[in-house]
């Protein structure tokens, strides 16, 4: 590991000045995907400006309704924030079925969102891969690609985002507020992350020095049910296969209001417009609901190993839709 | 770079020069002969550095030891009162809970934590009701504790102990 300075940020504008000044500086939340990353080589920190002693650890009710959810906020802290899970399951759900005890008692907001790929030629140096050093070529295209994309990927990079918590805040229409050294700006979840295209290196539409400082959440859609639901190798303490993140409302027997987003398909959380929009408006049904996923997922392109994650993500987004239609799961 | 800083670890102050680099777990073991805590993957997946850092469980192998001035650090080796084991300790004793006790001291502090978690009425993957009351149930013992791992399979002890030491 190549040697760095630490320091310990106090306020909001001085950790964005110390970052933005170095081009080789980074914000240091709980540590557990950066140092991780520092260890396999595969950053290289000059610099680390640790943001965990911000005043930004608090979750709040907003005055117009909505939660705001400060980006030091550690995920376990948040996964048991009352209000989250009375009012927003499918976010306590995400959080809770994401890496482990100990891990979440670290784990922030903030760097939870900027965690990067898990593909396993990214994680290793000795790889071409294009995400590490633009221009060497994609490792994963011909090699194992069990845990890669098949929504949105391109010739140069097939990753998948990681995140459980990000897919339940794509569907649940958040927003982040990141704070640069030319000020504050809000930027939906949904634009957060990008995808691939000919620039895998860069995964956020983030500006180096950008600190996120906190996630706004809307007022819970008022009448809707939701959840979360991961398909992964073991019952715990495994990165998803597929997962899916919905928020559905039926009145008289048919779709209301309905937001599905889906994680470990794509490189970025997929909110599934397709679907929703084949959804409004018909029966609340799982015929209905199976017809929805097949047109989000026609758009699939799969590879070598991961052709099963198109029926697990149809058969998925199914029982989910099917089971807070039902009034089960909440 | 090197820092001077102060650990607080199992109740004692202690001062020490580190490089950035040094993880919380090297720092223990390494430079204080704090061993209790144990490097399995150097990597966040298998839980055996576990420690309570302000009473709250965390893998020390993923985190500098420079982020934890003013912290205070508790190890499985801290947890005794004196000759009198902490009960989750007694627990694993009287259940079996480990066999070549690599894993242990990870897997006692791990427990500490989150029988506090539970205390607090923390919900977890396995719990249906995210609103209504836990239960220390086997269920809900197995997924909190999935964070760590025991080579030896020594789990049908290790969540008998657990069992106990929640009643
Ligand atoms: C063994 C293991 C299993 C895991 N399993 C899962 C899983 O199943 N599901 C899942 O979702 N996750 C999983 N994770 C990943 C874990 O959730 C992330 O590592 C964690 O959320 C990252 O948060 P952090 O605060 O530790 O980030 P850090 O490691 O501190 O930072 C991550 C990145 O974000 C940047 N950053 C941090 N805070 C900010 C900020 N406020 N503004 C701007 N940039 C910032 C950092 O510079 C860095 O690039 C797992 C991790 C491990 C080690
Ligand atoms: S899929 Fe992306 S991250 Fe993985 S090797 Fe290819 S370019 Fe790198
Ligand atoms: S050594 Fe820290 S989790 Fe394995
Ligand atoms: S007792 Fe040997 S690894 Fe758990």
């Amino acid at each position: 590991m190549k040697t760095f300075d630490y320091r310990r940020a106090t306020d909001v504008g001085t950790a964005v000045a110390a970052v933005a000044a170095d081009p080789g500086a980074a914000f240091l939340g709980g540590g557990t995907n950066l140092v991780d990353r520092m260890k396999l080589g595969v950053a290289s920190p000059d610099l680390l400006v640790d943001v965990t002693r911000l005043p930004l650890d608090r979750v709040q009710e907003l005055p117009g309704g909505g939660l705001r959810i400060g980006a030091t906020v550690r995920n376990s802290d948040l996964a048991a924030d009352p209000v989250v899970r009375a009012h927003y399951p499918v976010l306590s759900q995400a959080l809770l079925s994401g890496a482990s005890g100990q891990l979440r008692n670290l784990a922030t907001t903030g760097g939870n969102l900027l965690q990067r790929t898990r593909c396993v030629y990214f994680q290793d140096p000795d790889t071409p891969c294009n995400k590490r050093e633009p221009g060497t070529g994609c490792s994963a295209r011909d090699g194992y690609t069990r845990y890669h994309a098949v929504l949105g990927a391109s010739e140069s990079c097939v990753a998948v985002h990681p995140s459980d918590m990000a897919v339940a805040l794509a569907a649940l229409d958040a927003v982040v507020v990141a704070v640069g050294p030319d000020g504050e700006r809000w930027i939906p979840l949904t634009d957060l992350h990008r995808l691939p295209g000919d620039a895998p290196e860069r995964d956020t539409v983030l500006r180096h020095g950008e600190l996120i400082t906190a996630v706004e959440l809307p007022e819970p859609v008022p009448g809707a049910r939701s959840a979360y639901r991961k398909v992964r190798d073991r019952a715990s303490f495994a990165f998803a296969l597929v997962s899916v993140a919905a928020v559905l409302r039926v009145a008289d027997g048919r779709v209301r209001d309905v937001r599905i987003a889906l994680g470990g398909v794509a490189h970025k959380p997929w909110r599934a417009t397709r679907a929703e929009e084949a959804l409004i408006g018909a029966p609340a049904t799982a015929e209905e609901f199976e017809r929805a996923a097949g047109i989000e997922l026609a758009a699939a392109r799969t590879l070598r190993d991961n052709a099963f994650k198109v029926p697990t993500a149809r058969n998925t987004i199914t029982a989910v839709l099917r089971d807070l239609a039902r009034g089960g799961d909440s | 770079m090197e820092v001077d800083i102060t650990l607080r670890v199992d109740g004692e102050d202690r001062p020490l020069r580190v490089d950035t680099r040094t993880t919380l777990l090297d720092a223990l073991r390494e430079r204080l002969g704090v061993t209790a805590p144990k490097k399995g993957c150097d990597h966040g997946q298998c839980g055996s550095c576990t420690v309570l850092v302000n009473g709250r469980r965390a893998t020390s192998c993923l985190t500098f030891a420079v982020a934890h001035e003013d912290d205070e650090v508790t190890t499985a080796a801290g947890l005794a009162d004196g000759d009198r084991l902490h009960p989750v300790q007694q627990a694993f004793l009287d259940h079996d809970g480990y066999q070549c006790g690599f894993c242990t001291p990870g897997q006692i502090c791990s427990a500490v934590g989150m029988l506090d978690e539970l205390k607090k009425g923390w919900p977890s993957h396995a719990t249906a009701d995210l609103t209504g009351p836990v239960d220390a149930d086997d269920d809900e013992i197995r997924e909190r504790m999935s964070g760590n791992l025991c080579r030896c399979g020594a789990y049908a002890g290790i969540v008998a102990a657990i069992r106990e030491a929640a009643r």
